[in-house]
């Protein structure tokens, strides 16, 4: 399917869903799909970079809440220069820009060694970043700040729904982004250091250089989804902010899907992210931690490809379905059949 | 700020003190990452693991917490063995470490942490021994018991671990593991055999550093978080795997974090470790004492 296709019928499902959410009439939908939703763009971004590459970033909160308080410096900013109202989707390319600068200079600093010193660095990142913001009073210190979030929008009405709506297009872009990544030749390299990084560069890909590129969308997607984030939650804290429930989460919805396609995200974040939703309203919020530990550790030993891999298996079981085994192969380089 | 010579010297004896601290949170690591190559970002779980089996066993029987961990540590040896073992079959054996390990050891910090987190709430617990309330004066230099003893305790552990690792069979075999697993096979040692043992031993340290940890500090499960960054930073600074760099970047670390606190505030201390790490992996990987 070209790009322009699939771009549409993600917008016609994209419009489905906030319809049927519509036609609930109970605005406690919209505040839970905008935190699937955000999960579906933060396991997109940490897939690029993790699943593509296989470098593992432990520091989605950093990237997220770098977004997020680039849009509290924003907010105090034009408040104090009594200078209203800029637009959610210009606080989001902000905050992209700016998470994609830490994600660039992150990789620069530490790419170049082995994966695992990636995957430590990250975390060291996040709290570095954190310990910034707490003594950076401007934006709210330890205390956190408060952000006044209009109470409507014109035509669409609630302004949870509006915050919905863009959330909803930010994960259609970052779908469209992974896809397009994957069946491109960016999408080959990432695939060929994922599988042999000493091999890659010896046959002359430019293994630096593509890393870089991933940590760059990777981290700018994940600031883009950070930027709306402290007009929903309206008062932002840097303690939850940089929480390592992010980090957890964003590993283990694309590793519960599947890493080698941009279905496997999608998958994880649905699927994990309702559960969530479920959980905490019925349960409580430690549990579902819990239940998302339990499913990480059990998917990564008994189903290391996630519920892809699991559906490619029982499909090949089939004798009739060679057609079918061959356009997997060729569809999706690297997926372990 | 103001500057003085006895907030400098207190400052660094501090330093010194809680760096011997760090060097029994540190050495487990050292061990499993730097050894074995196995990067168990589930090490500060054990470390909490470790403070809550001291706490429930000083409360309800009071025993010294220092004594039950050493008590404890065939427990944690056993645990760790078993976690080595799941590891090496689900993981190593395929050659899948490096992604999937690592969400897996992930995983296993979170749902340690959760259970203490359901089981006792997070409320901070504390321990009672005859060495946490005093303090020794010397002119107007102060050592608190509280953390003078871990410190001593937590050096004799190392200098152990070192003599075992040097002049034992099974600690050359350790050593040799993370050199050339096939130069071990032909001298008739499993390397796995030796991997579960070393990473057994390394969680066995968990076991008296959560006690260390829970006399100097009271803990609440989510405390462990905040030694991720900086024992992986020490970890690294000493040069992977060497226990004497680890004792001299521990105490480095300790040192500089002690001067922040003391000079800038005790809310820029955890990003001074985490700048040791950054500045590390840019400019020299191979930390202090690096083979």
């Amino acid at each position: 399917m070209r790009t322009t296709g699939f771009l549409v019928v993600c917008l016609v499902v994209a419009g489905l869903v906030f319809a049927a959410a519509s036609a609930v009439g109970n605005d406690y939908v919209f505040f839970a799909g905008y935190v699937v939703l955000q999960y579906i763009v933060l396991s997109t971004a940490w897939n690029i970079l993790g699943g593509y590459c296989g470098y593992v970033n432990f520091g989605t909160a950093a990237f997220f809440a770098v977004g997020a308080y680039s849009t509290v410096a924003i907010y105090k900013f034009t408040t104090e220069n009594e200078f209203y109202g800029v637009p959610i989707p210009v606080l989001m390319l902000i905050g992209g820009a700016v998470s994609g600068i830490i994600g660039f200079g992150m990789g620069y600093l530490t790419l170049r060694l082995r994966g695992a010193f990636f995957a430590i660095a990250t975390l060291a990142l996040a709290v570095v970043l954190q310990t910034l913001v707490v003594n950076w009073d401007y934006v709210g210190g330890s205390r956190g700040a408060y952000i006044l979030r209009p109470e409507a929008v014109p035509i669409i009405g609630a302004y949870i729904k509006y915050l919905f709506l863009v959330m909803m297009m930010l994960a259609v872009a970052a779908l469209t982004v992974a896809r397009t990544i994957e069946n491109s030749r960016l999408g080959y390299g990432f695939a060929t250091i994922r599988d042999d990084e000493l091999a890659a560069e010896a046959s002359g890909v430019p293994t630096l250089r593509l890393k870089l590129m991933a940590t760059t969308i990777s981290g700018a997607l994940m600031g883009m989804a950070g930027a709306p984030f402290p007009y929903y939650i309206g008062y932002l804290q840097p303690d939850s902010t940089f929480g390592l429930d992010y980090a957890v989460n964003s590993i283990a919805m694309p590793l519960i899907g599947g890493t080698t396609s941009w279905v496997g995200p999608l998958i994880g974040a649905i699927l994990l992210g309702s559960l969530q939703q479920i959980a905490t309203v019925t349960i409580s919020s430690a549990v579902n931690l819990l239940i998302v530990g339990c499913l990480l550790v059990g998917f990564v030993i008994v189903a290391p490809n996630g519920i892809l891999g699991l559906v490619h298996k029982y499909w090949q079981r089939k004798p009739e379905d060679f057609v079918g085994r061959r356009r997997v192969e060729t569809d999706a380089p690297g997926a372990v059949p | 700020m103001i500057f003085s010579v006895d907030l400098l010297v207190n400052a660094v004896i501090s330093g010194i003190l809680i760096g011997g601290f760090y060097a029994a949170v540190t050495c487990g690591v050292s061990i499993s990452f730097g050894i074995l190559d196995i990067v168990n970002i589930a090490h500060p779980a054990f470390i909490i693991l470790g403070s809550y089996v001291a706490y429930i066993v000083n409360i309800s029987f009071g025993f010294d917490p220092i004594i039950t961990a050493i008590v404890m540590t065939p427990a944690f040896y056993v645990l760790g063995a078993g976690i080595y073992q799941i590891y090496y079959v689900s993981f190593e054996k395929h050659g899948q470490e490096s992604l999937r390990g690592l969400a897996f050891f992930f995983g296993v910090l979170f749902i340690t942490e959760v259970s203490l987190v359901l089981y006792f709430g997070v409320d901070y617990r504390y321990v009672e021994a005859p060495y946490i309330g005093p303090t020794w004066h010397f002119g107007y230099v102060d050592i608190p018991l509280r953390i003078l003893v871990p410190c001593l305790v937590s050096l004799l552990l190392i200098a152990v671990l070192q003599l075992i690792l040097t002049r034992t069979f099974v600690g050359r075999a350790i050593m040799a593991v993370a050199q050339d697993q096939l130069a071990l096979r032909l001298m008739a040692v499993d390397p796995i055999r030796i991997k579960r043992i070393a990473f057994g031993i390394s969680i066995a340290t968990a076991a008296l550093a959560g006690a260390f940890l829970i006399i100097i500090q009271p803990v609440e499960p989510s405390v462990g978080r905040q030694y991720i960054g900086r024992v992986f930073a020490i970890c690294v600074l000493g040069g992977m795997g060497s226990l004497p760099g680890t004792i001299i970047a521990a105490m480095l670390i300790g040192i500089v974090e002690s001067l922040t606190s003391t000079f800038y505030g005790p809310s820029w201390a955890p990003a001074v470790s985490f700048g040791f790490l950054l500045l590390t992996l840019a400019v020299r990987p191979a930390g202090l004492l690096g083979r």
